[in-house]
């Protein structure tokens, strides 16, 4: 568009706001002064050509499955398959959770995720004086390679892709996928999957940690270059934003915060001297899809053109691959509620339309009893049908990106992408994702932002129907919710007692002692000892304890 | 140290790394004017007693949404009881469901607050509370700390 037809629109426009909308505000005043997207920004009351940024449509836009990737990291998208359809499951012993996984593939579902309980996530041992209260409860208990054969049973690993919600301790659940597809013989070419390891998000966001940033960079470094050489279709790192947005950060301070991560992980790796390309293809993301749902839509297209343009200018990446962003996507835990839960089921289904407007690659979908308990099958099954009708019935995967051109999504997608442009920026000045891990810079910014919404949500200024509006005396809780069986931690107890037990202790203690060894080599790869740790059946808590006796545990400095 | 004003310990208990709401809460009760200590995560019950201790609190708020509440809380209120503090009140926050928060009152939990509930009625109970509190510890004489 040139500027004498911008400017054309822009005074038709101004002349329209002065005569139409005058008149018509006469007779019934707007809702509001100013209307703000979830993450606080003016939203125009119309949006034109002029309104979206200077740029033509190569350049921003483009096609799917090519640079900058805007429309789509892959050509076809889902006229070829829909995005896989992912719920998670995680809960007392490996046994039931992988009945969980067996009911949810036979509902339809298309990939597996795995959450694990606080002890597995914090590397502690189920029998720990630090895991009472805690084994199995928020997540599958998992001590040794025994509990995770079991957790597979029945499932072939070269033949489904698997995710795994494991953060400091996912080198070790890593460790036991390569050793249970070596014992099984299935191919590591096969092996398609996910672990989560992102550790700068959990120093931010989600707070699980054990050691210091150092050795944990150096952990994350080790796994994308094993999985580089050793397992192609597998993504080593899901650089996240889910977590950031639910400890309260804005959509912009997700994306931006999400995308320093991956630049940090990209400069780690990039340190040892493999080539960006060598890697790149395989890092992946993780976005949350909340409530406001073009300011979404727009968040996931910005993030792709931001992503290929920091490959390929920042770090001379090469291959298509390297800069095309693919992500998972979960909508928003935190926007749902414990009163009227059955409201949720609304809340869910928009929240996944916004992904799948988006493009993401694989979408798990909350159970209308999110703010409850952990998910039922019932609820899982329903948020299934959920991503299964939008997939099949509603024509939206029929065509790419079907928004794209739309006036007010790409305003969203250039206003996001600048935003995000600029704080990066920022961070960059402040010396990177680490440094203001150090400074407790993003910590502060979510932590305000936090206050700033839960303020404006008690105001009235943020509606959550049921909670501020329309609110209901009785409180109802429709259908049964999960219960966690009480015997877990006993069950668990004894079974990694017996399994250390059987076991060659002498084995295991040498064998951690050669881990010991290998961390204090800084530029030896912990994987292959790992591997074999995990072989011999120690357990995740004993290779932690080793690796702290080397390493120390980090201590975060709270601010609030 | 201001002897009026009313002093919180904001607490984390357990492996449970969910820290958005007592940040939020912590933040409330300082801007309401109460002096507000953040242990940070993953403290041992002991840790949060003796802290509340040295600290010469009111109240300990505690924040648990890994489901380990029906463990943490009474293990809280044992600890206070055996080292002579159970006058120091305890309030709970996060995920809990209506059968629990009645049997944790009933043990001697003063209240529990799950999501949604608005910030100013928890403000209001902990500024009620900490300052019948201290008004007690004053008329029971200056005794200095706690032993």
């Amino acid at each position: 568009m040139d500027d004498s037809e911008r400017e054309a629109i822009q005074k038709a426009k101004a002349g329209w706001k002065t005569s139409e909308v005058t008149a018509f505000q006469a007779r019934r005043p707007e809702r509001q002064e100013v209307f703000r997207t979830l993450s606080g920004h003016p939203v125009d009351r119309l949006y034109t050509p002029a309104e979206v940024e200077e740029g033509g449509y190569e350049e921003k836009l483009g096609f799917p499955g090519r640079y900058p990737f805007t429309r789509g990291p892959y050509p076809t998208m889902y006229r070829a398959q829909p995005w896989t359809m992912r719920q998670i499951a995680g809960f007392g012993t490996a046994r039931e959770t992988n009945r969980r996984f067996t009911y949810l593939i036979a509902q339809g579902q298309t990939g597996i995720s795995c959450d694990f309980d606080m002890p597995t996530l914090m590397g502690y041992d189920s029998d720990d004086p630090r895991s009472v209260g805690e084994v199995g409860r928020e997540g599958v208990a998992i001590d040794t390679l025994a509990d995770f054969e079991e957790l597979f049973e029945g499932i072939d690993l070269g033949e489904i892709s698997v995710s795994m919600t494991i953060n400091p301790t996912a080198w070790i659940l890593l460790a036991m996928c390569v050793a249970l597809a070596e014992k099984r013989g299935t191919p590591f070419a096969r092996l398609s999957g996910t672990i989560q390891n992102d550790i700068i998000k959990e120093y931010i966001a989600q707070k699980e940690w054990i050691f210091p940033v150092i050795p944990s960079m150096r952990i994350v470094r080790d796994t994308i270059v094993f999985s580089a050489r050793h397992l192609p279709h597998y993504n080593p790192v899901n650089v996240s934003g889910y977590h950031i947005r639910e400890a309260g950060a804005t959509a912009i301070q997700e994306a931006a915060f999400t995308l320093a991560a991956g630049i940090a992980y990209v400069e780690e790796v990039l340190k040892t001297g493999m080539d960006v390309d060598e890697f790149a293809p395989r890092l992946s993301f993780y976005f949350i899809s909340h409530s406001d749902f073009f300011e979404e839509i727009a968040k996931f297209r910005a993030a792709r053109r931001i992503w290929a343009r920091i490959m390929r200018e920042r770090f001379k990446a090469k291959r298509p691959e390297s800069m095309r962003l693919r992500f998972h996507c979960q909508t928003s835990g935190a926007s749902l509620t414990g009163v009227q839960p059955l409201n949720n089921i609304a809340r869910v289904a928009i929240q996944a339309l916004a992904a799948v407007l988006g493009g993401c690659q694989s979408l798990h979908t909350n159970g209308w009893d999110e703010a409850l308990a952990i998910p039922s099958e019932q609820a899982m099954k329903l948020a299934l049908r959920t991503q299964q009708i939008i997939a099949d019935e509603t024509g939206v995967t029929n065509s790419i990106d079907p928004l794209g051109g739309s006036f007010l999504v790409e305003a969203f997608t250039d206003r996001i992408e600048r935003e995000v442009v600029a704080y990066l920026a920022k961070i960059d000045s402040l010396g990177g994702a680490l440094a203001c891990i150090e400074r407790n810079f993003f910590q502060k910014e979510i932590a305000d932002a936090a206050y700033a919404y839960q303020v404006a949500k008690e105001r009235g200024e943020r509606v959550v129907v049921g909670v501020n509006k329309y609110r209901e005396e009785q409180l109802d809780i429709p259908f049964p919710l999960h219960k966690v069986d009480p015997e877990v931690e006993r069950r668990q107890i004894e079974r990694l007692t017996r399994v250390k037990a059987a076991r060659d202790t002498a084995r295991v203690h040498k064998l951690l002692t050669e881990l010991q060894d290998v961390a204090r080599e800084d530029g030896a790869n912990l994987m292959p000892i790992t591997i074999e740790a995990v072989k011999a059946h120690a357990s995740k808590g004993e290779i932690v304890k080793a690796l702290v006796d080397v390493w120390g545990r980090y201590a975060e400095t709270p601010i609030f | 140290m201001d002897q009026q004003k009313v002093r919180v310990l904001m607490a984390k208990c357990g492996l449970d790394g969910h820290d958005r709401g007592v940040k939020v809460v912590a933040r409330a009760l300082r801007d309401a004017g109460m002096e507000v200590i953040y242990t940070g995560l993953h403290q041992m019950p002991e840790q949060v007693v003796n802290a509340a201790i040295q600290e010469d609190v009111d109240v300990i708020g505690l924040s648990i949404l890994s489901g380990a509440h029906m463990t943490i809380y009474p293990r809280i209120l044992a600890l206070l009881k055996d080292q002579g503090a159970d006058d120091i009140l305890v309030v709970g926050g996060g995920t809990m469901l209506p059968e629990d928060i009645a049997a944790l009152k009933a043990m001697g939990i003063a209240e529990l607050f799950v999501p949604d509930t608005p910030l100013q009625d928890i403000v209001r109970f902990f500024k009620e509370l900490g300052t019948r509190h201290r008004a007690r510890q004053a008329a029971d004489g200056a005794e200095g700390p706690r032993r």
